[in-house]
């Protein structure tokens, strides 16, 4: 594996510039623009009144939180693949990882303020609150592991990959095993409001910009993780050449 | 609390958990750039 | 690979002798028996301090208990299953053998399953006299407790030998481990509370799920064991 010497091969953004300044105004304003509609331009629901309006936050949250999934376990499989196999792949894993975490725990607290006003009670054992949180502890385990020092770098980046599609694999099993529970439940529960209920105008429209928001601002954020990792990594390398190149001057110095 | 409590409540969190991480990743990032700009040149 | 019907019988074959390496390290130093099922036991036991013993409560909550204690048990088992490698070289020596990657999952994970089904055949035994189940659909009950027991097999295995060169390994591996298996715990327990106290006939989709699940994590052990096994400190 390359180190930071060789600028040719180490990519050391993922976007061009100008292209990630683009992605964040756009983001920035769509967000603005979220927030309007979110909190003022769209009406109040007529069954949940405006405890509506944390959907809004909660159902890109969801999004996102599958989508940093998919591009964690995308590029762990370009990662394993030898004709693609170059550090990137690696770290962008890890960068959508993290960002994973924040998206998913994001929904599950949201989800839960949602549910405060609307069900009665902070949680209620719905397949997508279920699910949601299952692949919050996947992401969790996946980053704990990632964390862990290894000394061979390529071996780890290795297990990390197959870690990471061994989750991913699980996900539609995790998905449909718990959706069936909850289905099969649902004759002995009171019926409550499904947390993606049919929804138009301007509901629907503060929907999807929420989620290009969303995407935007992860593809963003994604960016900047990236780059601070490839900048964290490639310290620790160059400080570790430091130390060592100290040491054999010192040891040179005394030998003459 | 009243609905308008608990919109309150979301999207505040919602906004201090995304500014927030967004603001630590810049502040990590402009920390991160200033290292490499003082070892890299030792080379 | 497998294009030689000779090979593929190899790999039986292999996996063969290292689960009977592992079940005979076990025969030995009797840690399954002497440690495993006694922490098993006690599990049970301590179920019936937190719930209430006499209000029916334990024989309606009895599946999901019992799967419980065996997912607790499996962690040890396959936390030793791989601490059994780090003594007087082992991993080195199941390397120059130069056995298939493929046939030491299938050997690890099929002793593995070995200790887990004894385990449960006594669990169950206990859960059965403490809590007060009946059981009506035993056949229903055998092929749930075998199907989840594979998925549960390979899915520690393939953990184990991730986790297996870590420092970190004890807490690591159930932080891995017990999500992946999440579908297990439900497909298993839905399956009990059919075959014991209600009608054994709803069970077998959640039956045929665990048999998918299983199917799928021993086709991925079989894959990814070697390379794994290969970075494994």
């Amino acid at each position: 594996m390359s180190d930071g010497n060789d600028q040719t091969t180490v990519r050391d953004e993922l976007l061009a510039p100008v292209v990630r300044k683009v992605v964040g105004v756009t983001a920035a304003i769509s967000l603005v623009a979220l927030a309007l509609f979110g909190l003022w331009g769209a009406p109040p629901d007529a069954v949940q009144g405006d405890a509506q309006r944390v959907m809004y936050l909660h159902v890109p949250s969801a999004w996102l939180a599958y989508l940093a999934f998919f591009v964690t376990a995308a590029s762990s499989a370009l990662f394993l693949w030898k004709r693609t196999r170059a550090e990137v792949w690696d770290r962008l894993a890890g960068a959508s990882a993290e960002l994973g975490v924040m998206f998913t725990a994001l929904a599950l607290v949201l989800g839960s303020i949602w549910g405060r006003p609307v069900w009665g009670f902070w949680w209620a054992w719905d397949a997508r609150l279920v699910s949601t949180a299952l692949l919050f502890f996947l992401f969790l385990g996946y980053c704990a592991l990632r964390r862990v020092p290894a000394a061979d770098p390529v071996g780890a980046a290795k297990r990390n990959a197959i870690a990471a599609l061994i989750a991913f694999v699980d996900v539609p099993i995790v998905h449909f095993s718990v959706e069936w529970w909850r289905t099969l439940h649902q004759k002995a529960t009171v019926f409550s409001p499904e947390l993606n209920p049919q929804i138009h105008g301007v509901m629907a429209l503060t929907l999807w910009i929420g989620t290009i928001a969303f995407t935007l601002l992860y593809v963003y954020l994604l960016d900047r993780r990236y780059r601070l990792a490839v900048l964290e990594e490639g310290h620790a390398e160059r400080e570790l050449e430091h130390a060592i190149a100290e040491r054999v001057g010192a040891g040179r110095s005394v030998v003459a | 609390m009243t609905d308008v409590g608990y919109v309150i409540a979301g999207w505040s969190i919602g906004g201090v958990v995304l500014g927030g991480y967004t603001l630590r990743l810049a502040r990590r990032l402009r920390r991160a750039e200033r290292a490499a700009a003082e070892t890299e040149p030792e080379r | 690979m497998s294009e030689h019907p000779e090979r593929t019988a190899n790999i039986w074959r292999e996996a063969a002798l290292v689960a009977g390496k592992d079940l005979r390290i076990e025969a030995r130093a009797r840690v399954a028996v002497g440690q495993i099922l006694p922490f098993g036991l006690i599990v049970i036991l301590l179920f019936a301090f937190a719930l209430d013993p006499d209000r029916g409560v334990l024989a309606r909550v009895a599946p999901g208990l019992f799967w419980v204690a065996v997912l607790l048990a499996m962690l040890l088992a396959v936390g030793r299953a791989f601490a059994i490698e780090t003594h007087h070289g082992a991993r080195d020596g199941l390397r120059m053998t130069g056995l298939d990657g493929g046939a030491i999952f299938l050997g690890k994970a099929a002793a593995i399953a070995v200790q887990l089904a004894l385990l449960e055949i006594v669990l169950g035994m206990g859960v059965i006299v403490l809590y007060g189940v009946d059981v009506h659909g035993i056949g229903v009950v055998l092929l749930t407790a075998a199907a989840a027991t594979i998925g549960l097999a390979a899915t520690g295995t393939l953990y184990g030998v991730l986790a297996a060169g870590l420092r970190m390994r004890e807490t690591l591996l159930p932080l891995l481990l017990l999500p992946v298996i999440a579908p297990v715990m439900l497909g298993a327990t839905r399956a009990f509370e059919d075959g014991l106290d209600g009608v054994p006939g709803d069970a077998w989709p959640w039956v045929g799920m665990l048999g998918v699940f299983a199917v799928i994590y021993t086709t991925i052990g079989v894959m990814a064991f070697g390379a794994l096994w290969e970075e494994a400190a």
